[in-house]
């Protein structure tokens, strides 16, 4: 276990700067840097550290058929870079306790640094960062590493009847939509690419115009602005990544079921949702927190888990992505109760579109979101996280500051027609893996 | 060397660091309160840890600190099931609850003016739980359906939890912390308030706050709150002792997978049991050293260098109840014998028995700690964490402020000593994943043949 404090003398120097003042929460400044790239920063001096999180449009929508070529290239950033191979990549940040963080989802492929503030540490860990991006290696022998690693965390994920319920859910809501993969790659799709395809990947999306550098800790707006230069100077300025294609309504109903000999059975049911930016994005979002987004408060975990003991984790949510990301419901439970929970799910969702939430449940959602705010930008990992999809989105820059606004103006009857006009039971995908041979 | 680089800092960046305060009360009833303030947002954690987990459980009901721990959200007297919740989250808050081998722990994050809320709730269900036979039956079920979700249906876990099964010959570190299936199946509410009158009493908990608050304050909200509440007799905990393991053991776990994996044991000492206090910071540097990091030993020669693992790591803890193990586990590279794997991991304590490691290496491990020093410090809820584990486990939560330094002093002649004496093969469990077939790529839509399910 790491644990550590810092020294009892100098914590009470530095507590009589501590003086009382309301909080604001974070100021975010934007620029662009001159090839292109947005910027979003947020000073935090409290702490000696800096966080760095770049992103680009380069998830696994952009995968173009190969699938897995977004996960492979991001994953093969970080394997030498520059004039430096993996070893002494891995060795230069260990050395000044710098984290490099890499991935890739459907929309966004991002790298992260974490580093201390102090000069050394810090020089160290932004030079490296910037060879990752602009120039990695992807030795042929590094690739071909990953692209097995790649197969054998698909096996692995073909051992998980929950990854397998997801995925399938995924590939029937958007069937030949590129948000049908989740970057994870096929069999055949994976041993296809080649390192010229990673090349052409990298060349075409790691570019300044496809990326957000997101900035948050212990430095001023001008080293801020010499950082973000840095690290972009060598990207080709480039061109961001091209409009999705949109997402179609789903026609009709679609079950599936997929045999496997585990003992509970998963469920996902669903349908496209909403993008960021949505028009409707703040009612449906409060309505369903109220309905399945907030744990064991929500009426979904009320009448599945608190009710009838059916699952451990039952949950329903909106992913909003660049184009209309999920709405999807889920549980799982022994395979002698997948028919009844499905059903109590099932029931729960129409009850809430006929009749909304109460102004009771209303005001208490409010209360809960607007409340918990400040949870959610109380560190610096959150706030760069935030910075990174307001960034990514183009949502406002005053984003966080209308958060509250926005939640509190919505109304139960926005969310009831917002529900009843949005989310369509009878045309939802509906997908259970698990022993059915036990079910009957 | 630790204070001037942080005043250094504070010269420079002329922040406003009140983090590191430490404050500890006990009051009347014997109830620990420990305060840290972190005024960089106005928020406030409050956790409260009970001394009891699955390490105090005798046969029979292991599971049971963990469906208490789901049991503690059913409602009291005054609050029926789930107004805790309910009225947590009205007031913006979060909360969760946790249960380890030694802890039982709950915790809310709240704006820091609405601590009290916390403590009202907290206090009235340390004493006043209601326990219900008909809230139990329903949750008894969830809990089961947790055990398959996390358990019976992975095969990981499944294969971590027979490892821990044969290993352990006395330690009740045996038993998953979620308990066996069976146990579950024959559990009673009755159980259940017999381990709620054993150790939920203000003498047998710790409550640590970190955030943006005033230490007077929160001791005074605590004395209202916990103050009164009554002290119980706590039952006396028999030491307990692992008999010398005199050979190495091995299992295998047969179920349905599509990939091998393996997990490995040393038997090894905690700080409380140590023949040397050194020992255990030894044992932190050496799992370092395998695992510390992109450039440790085993990423660099298991996952690249030799190309033996997809994944593998390191791990131990000196800051347990009772003594553990320095672990290693691993998923074979494509097309690599899981024995081939084995030897090789092996072969890495071996070279940790023969060679002393590089001052490099070491130096590399001592630099992340002191950057994790600082890290650390961006989560309220881990700085409280960090409190409340040393605390639970009978340790002296500054022993935080020595860790740096402790982990500073040791050398390459003392990680030799400690795989020397502990990593030993007549001191090692093995155990193996070894795949039985599932049916076949199924396409969704598609109903596939039932293959037989192998119980392991």
């Amino acid at each position: 276990m790491m644990v550590e404090r810092i020294g009892r003398a100098v914590a009470l120097t530095l507590a009589l700067l501590c003086s009382g003042g309301a909080w604001a929460g974070p100021v975010i400044e934007s620029w662009d840097t001159p090839n292109g790239a947005r910027v979003l920063f947020v000073g935090a001096r409290e702490l000696p550290m800096v966080d760095v999180r770049v992103v680009f449009d380069a998830g696994a929508a952009r995968d173009g058929g190969r699938h897995g070529l977004a996960t492979l290239t991001n994953a093969t950033l970080s394997d030498g870079a520059g004039a430096w191979d993996a070893d002494r990549l891995a060795e230069r940040l260990d050395a000044v306790g710098a984290e490099l963080g890499l991935g890739a989802r459907r929309d966004m492929a991002w790298v992260s640094m974490r580093s201390l503030s102090e000069a050394r540490p810090f020089e160290v860990a932004m030079e490296s960062l910037e060879a990752v991006l602009a120039r990695p290696r992807f030795a042929a022998a590094d690739l071909e590493r990953n692209r097995k690693a790649m197969l054998i965390a698909l096996r692995q994920s073909e051992q998980n009847p929950g990854a397998i319920a997801k995925k399938a859910f995924w590939g029937a809501v958007y069937g030949a939509h590129p948000y049908a993969r989740d970057g994870a790659g096929e069999r055949d799709s994976l041993a296809a690419i080649t390192r010229d395809e990673v090349l052409a990947f990298h060349r075409r999306f790691y570019v300044a115009r496809n990326a957000v550098v997101a900035i948050v800790g212990d430095l001023e707006r001008g080293a801020a602005e010499a950082l973000a230069e840095r690290l972009t100077r060598d990207l080709p300025e480039g061109a961001p990544a091209p409009a999705l294609p949109g997402v179609a309504a789903l026609e009709r109903s679609d079950q599936r079921h997929r045999q496997f000999p585990s003992t509970q059975s998963h469920i996902y049911m669903g349908q496209p949702g909403m993008h960021r930016g949505d028009p409707d994005y703040f009612t449906l979002y409060v309505g369903n927190h109220i309905f399945g987004g907030s744990g064991l408060v929500s009426l979904l975990s009320n009448e599945v888990r608190e009710q009838r003991g059916l699952s451990y984790s039952v949950y329903s949510y909106f992913a909003p992505m660049r184009e209309d990301g999920p709405f999807i419901m889920a549980a799982q439970t022994q395979n002698a109760k997948a028919g009844e929970a499905r059903r109590v799910m099932r029931a729960a969702l129409e009850a809430y579109i006929e009749n909304g939430p109460t102004e009771e449940q209303l005001r208490e959602a409010k209360q809960n979101i607007t409340g918990g705010f400040p949870l959610n930008i109380a560190s610096n990992g959150k706030i760069v996280e935030y910075l990174a999809m307001i960034g990514f989105y183009g949502l406002p820059l005053d984003y966080l500051d209308a958060f509250t606004g926005r939640i509190e103006a919505v109304t139960r009857e926005q969310i009831r027609e917002a529900f009843r006009r949005r989310v369509r039971p009878e045309r939802f995908v509906t997908v259970v893996v698990g022993d059915g041979a036990a079910a009957d | 060397m630790r204070t001037l680089f942080t005043l250094v800092l504070l010269l420079l960046g002329g922040g406003v660091l009140a983090e590191g305060r430490v404050h500890e009360f006990t009051l009347g009833n014997g109830m620990r309160v420990i305060v840290k303030e972190d005024h960089r947002a106005p928020i406030a954690v409050s956790q409260v840890w009970y001394k009891v987990g699955a390490s105090y459980e005798p046969d029979g009901i292991t599971g049971v600190s963990h469906l208490l721990e789901h049991m503690m959200f059913k409602g009291t007297q005054a609050h029926p099931p789930g107004e805790f919740s309910r009225i947590v989250a009205a007031n913006g808050g979060e909360e969760n609850a946790f249960t380890g081998s030694d802890y039982t722990a709950y915790y809310q994050t709240l704006s820091s003016d609405r601590l009290e809320i916390a403590f009202e709730l907290e206090a009235d269900r340390m004493r006043n739980l209601t326990l219900l036979e008909e809230e139990f039956l329903k949750e008894v079920e969830v809990v089961k359906e947790e055990r398959r979700l996390r358990t019976e249906d992975s095969p990981t876990s499944l294969t971590y939890e027979q490892f821990s099964a044969v290993a352990y010959r006395s330690l009740p570190y045996a038993n998953p912390v979620i308990g066996w299936m069976n146990d579950l199946e024959n559990m009673s509410v009755e159980d259940l308030r017999r381990w709620y009158r054993l150790w939920y009493a203000p003498n047998n908990a710790t409550l640590v706050v970190v955030g943006d608050v005033e230490p007077r304050q929160v001791l005074e909200l605590a004395e209202r709150h916990f103050g009164p509440l009554a002290p119980e007799p706590v039952p006396p905990l028999k030491p307990l002792i692992e008999p010398p393991q005199r050979g190495m053991i091995r299992t295998q776990v047969r179920v349905p997978a599509k990939e091998p994996y393996l997990v490995m044991g040393y038997k090894t000492p905690v700080l409380a049991s140590a023949d040397a206090a050194w020992e255990p910071y030894a044992l932190e540097m050496l799992a370092s050293i395998l695992d510390g990091g992109a450039s440790a030993r085993l990423s660099r020669n298991l996952v690249r260098g030799h190309e033996l693992a997809a994944s593998a790591g390191a791990s131990y803890s000196a800051f347990r109840r009772l003594p553990g193990m320095l672990l290693l586990d691993a998923t074979p590279a494509r097309g690599v014998e899981v024995g081939r794997l084995e030897t090789a991991l092996r072969g890495e304590i071996e070279r940790l028995r023969e060679e002393l490691v590089e001052p490099e290496e070491l130096e590399r491990v001592k630099a992340q700690v002191v950057a994790e020093q600082v890290y650390d410090l961006d989560s309220v809820y881990y700085q409280a964490m960090q409190i409340g584990i040393l605390e639970t486990v009978g340790l002296d939560w500054r022993l935080i402020d020595d860790y740096p330094q402790r982990i500073k002093s040791v050398t390459p002649e003392q990680v030799r000593a400690v795989a020397r004496k502990y990593l030993t093969d007549e001191q090692l469990t093995v155990a193996e994943l070894v795949p039985l077939p599932l049916p076949g790529a199924a396409r969704a839509g598609e109903r596939s043949v039932v293959e037989a399910r192998h119980d392991g």
